[in-house]
């Protein structure tokens, strides 16, 4: 019994003192001058924070990394404006305007109308074809599909992105190109009266071709973007639709169509700045013509990317200057459109974080 | 008789029409078959096209015709379900189609010169009547390459993305992910040009005399602007995947944040990451323009990156392509199917390893 102490002996052994001093006033053992540093045996513990440690070494690493991306953009700017200026001031026509490029000669004259008419028509051709077949590869692996057919159908668009553009423009070049001239002679028979399908011919290497490949690699760009977008419909929306008695087509048209469109306009523009851009699948499916021509079907088109790959290895001096601001004019371009598309997704918080 | 008998006939539900009549399948073969018929009439009948057109015009006349008999049997809402049904799955065929095409290509025109020749020997001295000559170099071009510029791109990237999701608050923070989105669009042939007029006309000119340098590491650069969005832009998306409690219980553990970051946050969003290297890594490979403008397309084998120019395998398919020889279209297609192969086998990996990550949506 007497083996334990009482407890009212010893109920306040060890922190007599402390209370002690914390009976004191606030501040009262500590004189003023020792505010600095930690008091002895309370509330210490956390190290002073130094001001050059791995922290801020970390932080500011980072940081840097970060910027570089800002950085490179700016960069890509001033050097092609460098190079492309002394080349401008050495054109003999208007850069603008011209329609012809020969930038080698010792009065060099280029321009790049053609190139330019070239490029838009190619990719309204790859957009036209590629959107409503976007869309509707978007729907079916959304809304139509089951699991066991949109996982591996949405595999397969996904690969479609990974083959390199060389490829394409290889098979678009010996494969596709007897196809679409069989097919361009059948519209320039039935069609011919229409400007767009005239011509003597020949056909084969053309605006058209060069557009139905482009169309091929701006497919699973949209298609991508597109399925994120559809999948987000709140289920609310295509449940109260169908529950006031919408078919399926009327429920996507009603709810999951409206709730999508910016993002689907989005992921159209991203796909015009993949076609704008894309440069070899270009050069080796398009006859290369510097006539100022809407005609889709006549072996000829020319794209600012395309005359970029063609002409670079004749280039000189001047001619590379010349190229640089071609390709400036494209990045300029390129850049508007992106910056267009990524405003639209960032406004929709719920599309920001869907990545294409 | 009802009110809305009166006004609406056939509104109200009776025993008759309570239960929605469905097109039989027979119906919709007998359609096909249908179209089929008179498109073939119309089209070879009057001579104005081939099998092409037969099939194309039977499409048009089946929808057509199914919407006319859909509408009688189902009713005009239902009809039109039907209509929009059937082109979303054409969509899904007509899109398969060029695939199948291209991989069936690849495979018969690419195996022609499948052979040790290929793989072992690079075009120095083949003329153009000589049938052999491979793309050893090349293949050694794409693997420097790549490889270099992915040890630019990844701790770039990886420390841009742990900015953004870490560290980065407010107006300037949003600018960069802005940009970096941005500069996921900016054409692979633009990345070249930079690297033209940055590298190679600029800088280059102070290592070597005053004369501009083509060489596999402008090619490495050019690349590694081109990989440096998708990476920064995966590895975000994965870092913002680690819970938040990791990171506090190692707060709380009184980790410093660095520490934290490298040995919490990293390591568990690593394989995220992984996969989204080796799907940049893949895209790189098969960058052809930037290549073109800034390695020089050098034709014998060089070990060197940094002097004395390169080749790649994507710019081997494109200068094999514009190849007048009779025997340059057979080593582009091989060209072009090693090139896929070590792309697709890359991008499968990354998917398969995405598969296996823990960190899900």
């Amino acid at each position: 019994m007497g083996d334990y102490p009482f407890r009212s002996e010893n109920a306040t052994a060890g922190d007599l003192g402390v209370t002690s001093r914390h009976a004191q006033g606030a501040g009262y053992g500590v004189p003023p001058s020792r505010y600095e540093e930690p008091p002895i045996g309370g509330g210490g513990a956390l190290p002073k924070k130094s001001r050059f440690s791995m922290e801020t070494g970390f932080r500011g690493v980072s940081t840097a990394a970060g910027t570089m991306v800002l950085v490179i953009i700016v960069a890509i700017a001033i050097f092609l404006i460098s190079q492309a200026i002394p080349a401008i001031k050495a054109d003999s026509e208007n850069f603008l305007t011209y329609n012809r490029w020969s930038p080698n000669e010792a009065v060099p004259a280029f321009g790049i109308a053609v190139l330019a008419l070239g490029t838009l028509l190619s990719s309204i051709i790859a957009l036209l074809v590629a959107v409503p077949i976007a869309l509707a590869i978007a729907l079916f692996l959304t809304h139509y599909a089951p699991r066991r057919l949109a996982t591996p159908l949405g595999f397969v668009i996904d690969l479609l992105a990974a083959v390199p553009s060389v490829v394409f423009g290889l098979w678009g070049r010996d494969l596709l190109q007897e196809p679409v001239r069989d097919f361009s002679v059948w519209l320039n028979h039935y069609f011919g009266w229409l400007p767009i399908f005239g011509g003597e011919g020949p056909f084969g290497q053309s605006i058209m071709l060069g557009g139905l490949v482009l169309s091929i690699m701006v497919l699973p760009i949209v298609t991508s973007l597109s399925r994120e977008v559809f999948q987000q419909t709140p289920g609310m929306n295509e449940e109260a639709a169908l529950a006031l008695g919408a078919t399926k087509w009327e429920m996507i048209r009603v709810a999951v169509l409206p709730y999508g469109k910016p993002g689907v306009i989005a992921a159209v523009m991203l796909g015009l700045g993949r076609a704008l851009g894309e440069t070899i699948a270009l050069a080796l499916t398009l006859g290369i013509t510097w006539e100022i021509s809407f005609n889709l079907i006549q072996t000829g088109g020319n794209s600012i990317a395309a005359n970029i790959a063609n002409s670079f290895n004749e280039a000189n001096d001047t001619g590379r200057g010349a190229l640089i601001a071609s390709g400036l004019v494209l990045f300029a371009i390129t850049l508007i459109v992106n910056m267009t598309a990524r405003a639209i997704i960032y406004r929709r918080r719920e599309f920001r974080d869907s990545a294409a | 008789m009802s009110v809305l008998d009166r006004e609406m006939p056939g509104v109200a539900m009776t025993p008759d029409n309570i239960r929605r009549r469905n097109l039989p399948l027979g119906t919709n073969l007998l359609i096909v078959v249908a179209a089929l018929v008179v498109s073939a009439v119309v089209v070879l009948g009057a001579g104005i096209g081939n099998w092409l057109l037969v099939v194309v015009l039977a499409s048009v006349i089946y929808l057509v015709g199914l919407n006319v008999v859909a509408s009688r049997v189902e009713g005009k809402r239902a009809a039109r379900n039907r209509m929009w049904q059937t082109l979303i799955y054409a969509a899904c065929v007509l899109a398969v189609l060029p695939l199948a095409s291209v991989v069936w290509t690849l495979i018969s025109k690419g195996a022609s010169r499948l052979d040790g020749d290929f793989f072992g020997s690079s075009m120095a001295n083949i003329g153009a009547r000589d049938p052999n000559g491979g793309a050893y170099h090349a293949i050694i071009g794409t693997l420097e390459q790549v490889g270099i510029a992915a040890l630019i791109a990844v701790p770039l990237g990886v420390l841009g993305a742990v900015y953004l999701v870490e560290y980065g608050r407010g107006r300037f923070a949003n600018t960069v992910r802005f940009f970096v989105d941005v500069m996921t669009g900016i054409p692979s042939i633009v990345a070249g040009l930079f690297i033209l007029s940055f590298w190679v006309l600029v800088v280059s000119k102070w290592f070597n005399d005053g004369n501009p340098e083509y060489s596999g590491f402008a090619a490495s650069l050019a690349l590694s602007v081109l990989m440096l969005p998708t990476i920064v832009r995966s590895t975000e998306e994965m870092l913002r995947l680690v819970p938040g409690p990791l990171r506090e219980g190692s707060y709380a553990l009184g980790v410093p944040q660095w520490k934290t970051i490298l040995k919490v946050v990293l390591p568990t969003a690593a394989p995220g990451i992984v996969t989204g290297v080796m799907l940049a890594i893949a895209r790189a490979a098969g960058e052809t323009a930037p290549v073109l403008l800034v390695a020089g397309g050098l034709a014998r084998i060089n070990f060197d990156p940094f002097s004395g120019g390169q080749a790649s395998l994507a710019l081997y398919v494109y200068q094999q392509a514009g190849d007048a020889s009779k025997y340059a279209p057979a080593r582009a297609w091989t060209a072009a199917l090693t090139l896929v192969a070590l792309v697709l086998i890359l991008t499968i990996a990354a998917k398969l390893l995405a598969r296996r990550n823990k960190l899900t949506r």
